[in-house]
């Protein structure tokens, strides 16, 4: 017998009391492998105006790139016990939001390969009905070249999925929301 | 070489478009490029198990706040966390908020004119139980107005956040009080176009999780997205 699924709704504006706390935005210890950055960013809409009541998270590999769940077939080997991949951040008054966490390996694609470092992204937001699903990714990464999501998106638009370094270790990763130049957004 | 099973596509008739002009707020933030496809990896079908590490119970009661009880009309709410196919889906973690019984969330950002009420925060956690139940009580939230347009006010009702297995198969939604007069009214209830699936967004009164002299009880069962029947291959 098929369910049908519970329609999602949009997280409206008073989230954050229950689904913001202190620390939800840093993934990563002194104890964690890996190269230690901080992804930084903004969200704006198609005013291109800050977007103060967004809810971002992330999930992402270790430094091996291996996931911290079950289905991760590698669990035994790689599995980091300093580092479990989710991250989450409410945007402040000026649309802003900042992750600290590591640097993610490679991780297996369905086609024999890997894909290029990345992370996974959504972001919910009043106004969003349902959640954006998007994801970052490195500059100067080999893999890029060859990564199965990256070839399906056009050049002028693959841009917007690739973080800018700002400083050693520190990169930005601003999400627009509406507009030519918006945000490639994925669905999955 | 190891065995993936994806998700099947999001059942599109079941779930609001993005862009609906009628909830204003959509108009300057939903984006205008559709969504590029891409097929499941170990990226979407893996996810975040444990995202908090404070105590998350199988049971929550919101009405007990620090040093008094919440006003209102008592309600108990529970039900089942199923996949597509109706299988439990044991150990997910569910995080509800909702407003008080004067309709006015405990944040600093609503500056609806009714009173907050000192003994309800209006916010929890709670993990569902090896058989996919989840239960907790609060109190049932009042309606308030919002400036989407003339006379606007939401319905009751609850916010739902949920994880399922994996990052594919995350929801955020809203649960709604049956028989509410406000919900044909309402832009973002009303942005499911399929009434089927609207419904499944309204509990159900139900007498036998109902407790004489205490509390009504009402039912809300939350389906996830399926997963595929047959595997797909990846390298390891």
């Amino acid at each position: 017998m098929k369910f049908g699924p519970t329609p999602w709704q949009t997280v409206g504006p008073f989230f954050g009391p229950a689904l913001v706390a202190p620390g939800l935005d840093v993934l990563a210890d002194s104890h964690t492998r890996g190269q230690r950055i901080f992804i930084e960013g903004q969200v704006l809409d198609g005013d291109r105006s800050p977007v103060p009541d967004a809810l971002i998270e992330i999930w992402q590999a270790n430094a091996v790139g291996c996931y911290d769940h079950p289905e991760d077939p590698r669990q035994d080997k790689a599995l980091d016990p300093a580092f479990h991949g989710f991250g989450r951040a409410g945007t402040d008054k000026s649309g802003c939001f900042r992750f600290a966490t590591i640097k993610p390996g490679p991780v297996p694609g369905v086609d024999g390969g890997l894909q290029a470092p990345h992370i996974n992204v959504s972001l919910f937001a009043r106004g969003l009905l349902r959640r954006l699903t998007t994801r970052i990714y490195f500059p100067y990464e080999e893999l890029n070249a060859s990564d199965p999501v990256l070839k399906l998106l056009p050049e002028p638009r693959r841009a917007s999925l690739i973080v800018k370094q700002v400083a050693k270790g520190r990169f930005r990763f601003d999400i627009l929301l509406q507009g030519d130049d918006e945000t490639v957004f994925l669905e999955i | 070489m190891a065995s993936l099973v994806g998700y099947q596509p999001e059942d599109e008739a079941s779930h609001p478009p993005n862009a609906y002009p009628d909830y204003v707020s959509t108009r300057k933030r939903a984006p205008v490029h559709p969504p590029i496809r891409i097929a499941h990896t170990l990226s979407e079908i893996t996810g975040p198990r444990l995202v908090r590490g404070a105590s998350v119970l199988e049971s929550l009661d919101l009405t007990r706040g620090s040093g008094g009880e919440a006003l209102g009309e008592r309600v108990i709410i529970s039900g089942r966390v199923l996949d597509g196919n109706g299988r439990p889906i044991p150990n997910i973690l569910l995080e509800i908020w909702q407003a008080n019984a004067a309709g006015r969330y405990a944040h600093e950002e609503d500056r609806h004119d009714a009173p907050l009420d000192p003994h309800f925060s209006g916010a929890g956690c709670l993990l569902s139980d090896a058989q996919g139940r989840y239960r907790f009580v609060t109190i049932r939230p009042g309606a308030y107005p919002w400036a989407n347009h003339y006379n606007a006010w939401r319905p009751s009702h609850i916010h739902f956040s949920v994880f399922g297995p994996g990052f594919a198969s995350r929801l955020i939604t809203q649960m709604y009080f049956p028989g509410d007069p406000l919900l044909a009214l309402d832009p973002i209830f009303n942005s499911v176009s399929a009434p089927e699936a609207r419904d499944r967004l309204i509990a159900a009164f139900d007498v036998e999780t109902t407790i004489p002299e205490r509390a009504l009880g009402y039912r809300f069962d939350i389906v996830l997205r399926g997963r595929n029947a047959t595997p797909m291959e990846t390298s390891r």
